[in-house]
Order: C-alpha cells, then structure tokens, then sequence
C-alpha cells in the first residue's frame, strides 16, 4: 500500500474536523446542561468555583427543590399516566393496523399507509389545533383522555412504521401452518406473530412513549392545569420563574432519553438476532 | 380419469383465476381415494400448488367444487378443515422449541398434557428424533428440520396430509433418504398424502398414483409405471423420462396399430386413441427400446441411421443419431460391447417394436 499523498491527508482531516465540529454543535448544548443543573447558586452560568472544580460550587440543591415542589411532581405523575396510557392505545392501534397493512388481501394499501403516517409528517401545531377545535366540541379539551388519545395518534404512526419493518421478515407461511393446525386467528396472533414481532412491537411503544412524553405543543392546546405534563411545567418555568430547576429536570430528561434510547438498541439487536435463526 | 365411488378427496370441474382472465387450474377433476399417496407433479406454475391451496383453504376456487369425504368444504375455514400441512420451508415456529410445535395442534385441540406428550413422543419416534424435543428449529440441520414438519403435520392425526415440495431444500443423498422415510411413514399410518413436486424422480418412487400437470390442467393420472410405459400425451412421454418425439401424419391405420409418414420413413406404431388417415401425430420412442438391429427382420421398424456423437455414460452408451430430419434422436444401448465399439461418423442399424413405439394426439 502507498502512503497518503499530502492532498489525502488534507482531505482525511478537514473531514476528521468536519465531524467533530457537528457532534459539539450536536451535543455541547445538551451535555453543558448536565453540570450547570448541579449549580450551588441560582444562576444559569459556570461560576468560578465551578470551574476551579470546587465542591463547595456544587450542590444537589435543584434536584431538592423539584422533588418536594408539588408542580413538578405533579408533572411527573401526569407525564406517566398520559405517557403509559397513550403508548398503550398507540401500540395496540399500530400493530393491528400493521398487521391490516400486511395482509395481501389489503385494499389501498399504499393510502391508509399514507394516512397513518400522517400524524407525523404533518407539523406539529396543526395537527394540536385540529385537536383543539374537534375535542372541544366534544368536551374532551382539557380533560387527561382527550391528552391520551391526541398523544396516541402522534404516536401511532412510529408503531405502524417499526412493526410494518418487522412484519417484511416475516414468513405468511406460519400464520398458515397455526391455522393448518387448528389454531384460530387469536391464537395464532398471540402464539405465533406476536412473539415474533414482539421486538418491533416494543421499540415502536417506546418511540410512542417518547413522542408523548416530551411533546408540548397539543398539551399547550388542549391541556389544563390539571394536565401540565413535564415539557408544560418546564414550559411556564421558563417563562415565569427561571430557576436551576429546570435544569436539574433536563438532567432527569436526558438521562431518561438515553436509557430509552439503549432500549430501543438492545432491541433492535435481539431482533436482528432472531431473524438469523 | 378414473373416479372410484368412494372418493376421499374430490375436484370436481374446478377452475382458478388470480385476475379473473388468465386460468391458473382448468376445468380440475381428480379423485383420491383413502390411503392413497398421490403426487401432483408439473413443471412450475402448471397450477399444482395451488390445488394443494385450495384443498388447504387458503385459496377459494373461482368455480367448481372440492369435496371432501364427500362433503364440500368450501365454506370450512382452513383450522376445521383437520388437514396436516408440510410447506416447503418447513414453516417451524422459530420461537418454540420441538416440543412445543409438535403439542401446538394438541393443545389448540385442548387435549390435556400426559395425553398430548405421549402423542408427541410417538411422532418423534415415527420421524426418528426421539430426545430432539427441547431443541429450537434453528438448532437442527435441514434433514431434522423436515422431519419435524411431518411429524407436526401428523401428530394431531389428521386422515389427510398435504405435502408441497417438503423435500425441495435439501441435498439429492438426503432427498433420496426422505422419500423412502415419508412413504414409509405413510404405509405405516396409512394415512392419505397429497404430495407436490416438480421431480419425477421423486414422483415416480414414492407415489400410488401421479397426476401430471401442465398448464392448469390435469395431462394424465396413473401409478408411475403405466405413466412411463403408456403415456397418452407427448407432454408426459417427454416430462417422465427421456423419450425422442417424431411428429408425422397417419397413413395407415390397422385395429390398434397404425402407419405413420414421418419425413421420407414410414414407421409402425401403436395408436393411442382412434384416429383417421392423414391426422397428425407425435410418435414417442424411448431411447432404450431401440436396439441394434444385427440381423435385419429383427424388427417391425428398422432404419440405417449416421451417428452424430458418442456419449460415454460407464453402463450405457448415448448414440445421438440423425433421423427423419430429427438431428437429436437419441438411441441408448448397453455397454455389452466396450468403448469403442460404435464411433460418431459410423452409420448403424437401429430397430423397435411397434408396441413401443406410441402414436400421440399432439399437444395444443
């Protein structure tokens, strides 16, 4: 092998640097929020004891403050139940509609395929206040379930499109030999297909959870204020009474993001394993 | 076709269209009486698969009827049809281990355990994998894999088993194995097999009676040897077996034999079906039915005809010859004489007898 002419070297640096300034640009302003949320004083920037590394700078004062204040509580409580019940809705909804798709007896295939995505194509404002003017009407404005079902539908499209993936590896060839054998269409979904396109199945709930659990835009439309979800409060935090809580609350949010993420990954994997046997 | 009157399994005028125009299967009857190991043979998309579907019930008919013990099953879903089914890539639960396949029809059927995992057992023993039961499908070699797909497609003990290229993945040694363990098993049970291939090889070995499918429709049904021996249509005399087809016209006809111009040669044949002077036929030879013809009158047709080639097979050798303006007409002697006996470039005389020799209706 020749070595690298001056001009590759050039070139394999400047794309070295090329990268490495998108991941700071990326990433700087996610990671610089994790120390400042542990700030001993009330305020958004590095002190000096901070960057001298003085422990006295630092201080778990916020993360204190935002589990006894009862807003931010709430929140929490809030986040979860409409989170849990919207990715519940979701992921049934997306796996029978997926499983409807990938019937070959499916009509317009590629239309209600279209119209499922939807939610996630179309910007986010509009789709909270078509919510907004249809729920009211209905009296579902400002209630938790009008937040469950608004949540569910921006999350149903990620379930449709995961388990649609899994469901392309999948063998029609089984779902014959369960009925050749007797079994009904219930049993062969919970026997036969559900096991195996569990892994879309659950990364699917997962994206749906996320998609709920950090969405503010249809919880500004439709949600009361028994509704603050966690994006809401840190919402009117940001604007009422800047305080480090927030931070610490991004903190929290990362980390969950990141635990979310490596779920999705680890499945993904056992997935890919599965396929090869 | 020859319908018996108790017919187990029954096509009955049946037609299949995907889009209404093209006909998959034509005008279908067949019947299959009980015990019976019947193959569905022809060449790809010839419309036999999707008999077996249909049978199964995951296709409907367009138009006639399938009986089954003499009821139609149209309107029976494919789980109450109680039909075992081998599908070409064994169709496993990947998930489940041996075990848990094999007792999945036991327990649909709600058949409590002690009961179930004797039947399962049994099936192991009858496709000999006892001690596999804990292993997963992904863990055992094709052979094995196969083997449990019959096995799960008996356990439950259906009278029927619907078998669609079960042997088409694996290797000629363990294909060869397999069709002599599946027809054992069928013996033993005496259960009725409906088995589809595109190898009549495999059709010949294994089956009671072979159906030969060629576009959509049914060529001929009859036990492997009536098949080779009297094939009524130029497509079986050339899909089983080698055979040299010599299309001409009827000169003569005498009861059940008849003369036929082909080219300048006029050649005795036995005539299949009744036809006139000046009709078309195909004349079918096999290639081992023509001897050497060392004494003239030997004999009803002899011809002196050039040697093309020489093809050396140990037992046998191949003589492609020139005839009637066929530059293929293969003639296959024993190796009696050694290499080198017959040489291309040689001419020799051939000869055959008038009963081997079948004057067909050609084909449309």
């Amino acid at each position: 092998m020749n070595p690298m002419s001056a001009r590759e070297r050039a070139s394999h640096y400047a794309h070295v640097v090329f990268c490495a300034v998108v991941l700071v640009f990326l990433i700087a302003p996610i990671l610089v929020i994790v120390p400042l949320s542990f700030n001993a004083e009330p305020y958004f920037t590095f002190t000096e004891g901070m960057l001298r590394f003085d422990p006295e700078a630092y201080s778990l004062r916020w993360y204190a403050s935002v589990a006894e204040d009862e807003a931010w509580v709430r929140a929490l409580v809030n986040s979860l139940v409409i989170g849990v019940s919207a990715t519940v809705l979701a992921t049934a909804l997306g796996t029978l509609a997926a499983l409807g798709l990938a019937s070959p007896a499916m009509p317009a295939r590629p239309l209600v395929m279209g119209l499922l995505i939807s939610p996630m194509v179309t910007p986010v404002i509009i789709s909270a206040a078509g919510f907004f003017f249809f729920y009211s009407s209905l009296g579902l404005a400002q209630t938790h379930l009008g937040l469950i079902l608004a949540h569910a539908a921006l999350g149903t499209p990620f379930v449709v499109i995961t388990v649609t993936a899994t469901l392309a590896g999948f063998d029609i060839n089984l779902t014959r030999a369960a009925a050749s054998l007797g079994a009904g269409p219930w049993r062969t979904f919970r026997r036969v297909q559900l096991p195996l396109i569990a892994p879309g199945v659950l990364s699917g709930a997962l994206f749906a959870f996320a998609t709920s659990f950090d969405e503010v835009v249809a919880v500004l439309f439709m949600g009361g204020i028994d509704q603050r979800t966690i994006p809401r409060q840190m919402w009117s935090g940001i604007r009422e009474q800047i305080s480090p809580a927030i931070l610490a609350v991004a903190t929290f949010l990362i980390a969950f993001a990141l635990l979310l993420l490596g779920a999705v990954e680890w499945l993904r994997r056992r997935g890919s394993q599965g396929a090869e046997n | 076709m020859k319908a018996a009157g108790n017919a187990y399994v029954e096509f009955d005028g049946v037609y299949k269209s995907y889009d209404g125009e093209t006909q998959v299967v034509r005008d279908l009857h067949i019947s299959v009486h009980e015990g019976e190991f019947l193959t569905l043979l022809g060449p790809s998309g010839s419309g036999k698969t999707t008999c077996l579907m249909m049978l199964a019930g995951f296709e409907a008919p367009t138009a006639g009827a399938i009986r089954l013990n003499g009821r139609t099953i149209h309107d029976v879903p494919p789980r109450r049809r109680d039909i075992g089914m081998v599908f070409q890539n064994y169709a496993l639960f990947p998930h489940m281990t041996v075990g848990a396949n094999l007792s999945f029809p036991l327990e649909v059927r709600g058949m409590d355990k002690a009961k179930a995992r004797d039947l399962v057992q049994q099936a192991l023993k009858l496709v000999r994998l006892e001690g596999f039961e804990d292993r997963r499908p992904g863990e055992l070699s094709g052979g094995q894999q196969q083997r449990v797909a019959i096995a799960r497609a008996l356990v439950f003990q259906p009278k029927l088993v619907l078998m669609d290229e079960p042997l088409g993945a694996l290797d000629r040694r363990l294909r060869e194995e397999m069709q002599f363990e599946i027809r054992r098993i069928q013996r033993t049970l005496g259960v009725t097999v409906i088995y589809v291939t595109h190898d009549q090889q495999e059709a010949m070995v294994m089956s009671d009676r072979v159906a030969v499918f060629n576009r959509g429709r049914i060529e001929q049904v009859a036990a492997p040897e009536v098949l080779y021996e009297e094939p009524e249509r130029p497509f079986v005399a050339t899909f089983i077996g080698d055979n040299n087809l010599l299309p001409g016209h009827v000169r003569a006809v005498d009861g059940d034999y008849c003369e036929v111009t082909v080219g300048d040669h006029t050649i005795r044949a036995f005539l299949v079906e009744p036809r006139g002077v000046g009709d078309p036929v195909v004349v079918a030879i096999r290639p081992e039915r023509i001897g050497l013809a060392v004494a003239s009158g030997t004999y009803s047709n002899e011809f002196e005809v050039p040697v093309v080639d020489v093809i050396f097979r140990g037992d046998h050798l191949l003589l492609r010859t020139e005839f009637a303006d066929q530059p293929d007409f293969i003639v296959k002697i024993p190796n009696l004489v050694g290499h080198g006996a017959v040489l291309a470039g040689d001419s020799v005389r051939v000869g055959w007898t008038r009963t081997d020799c079948r004057a067909l209706v050609p084909d449309v």
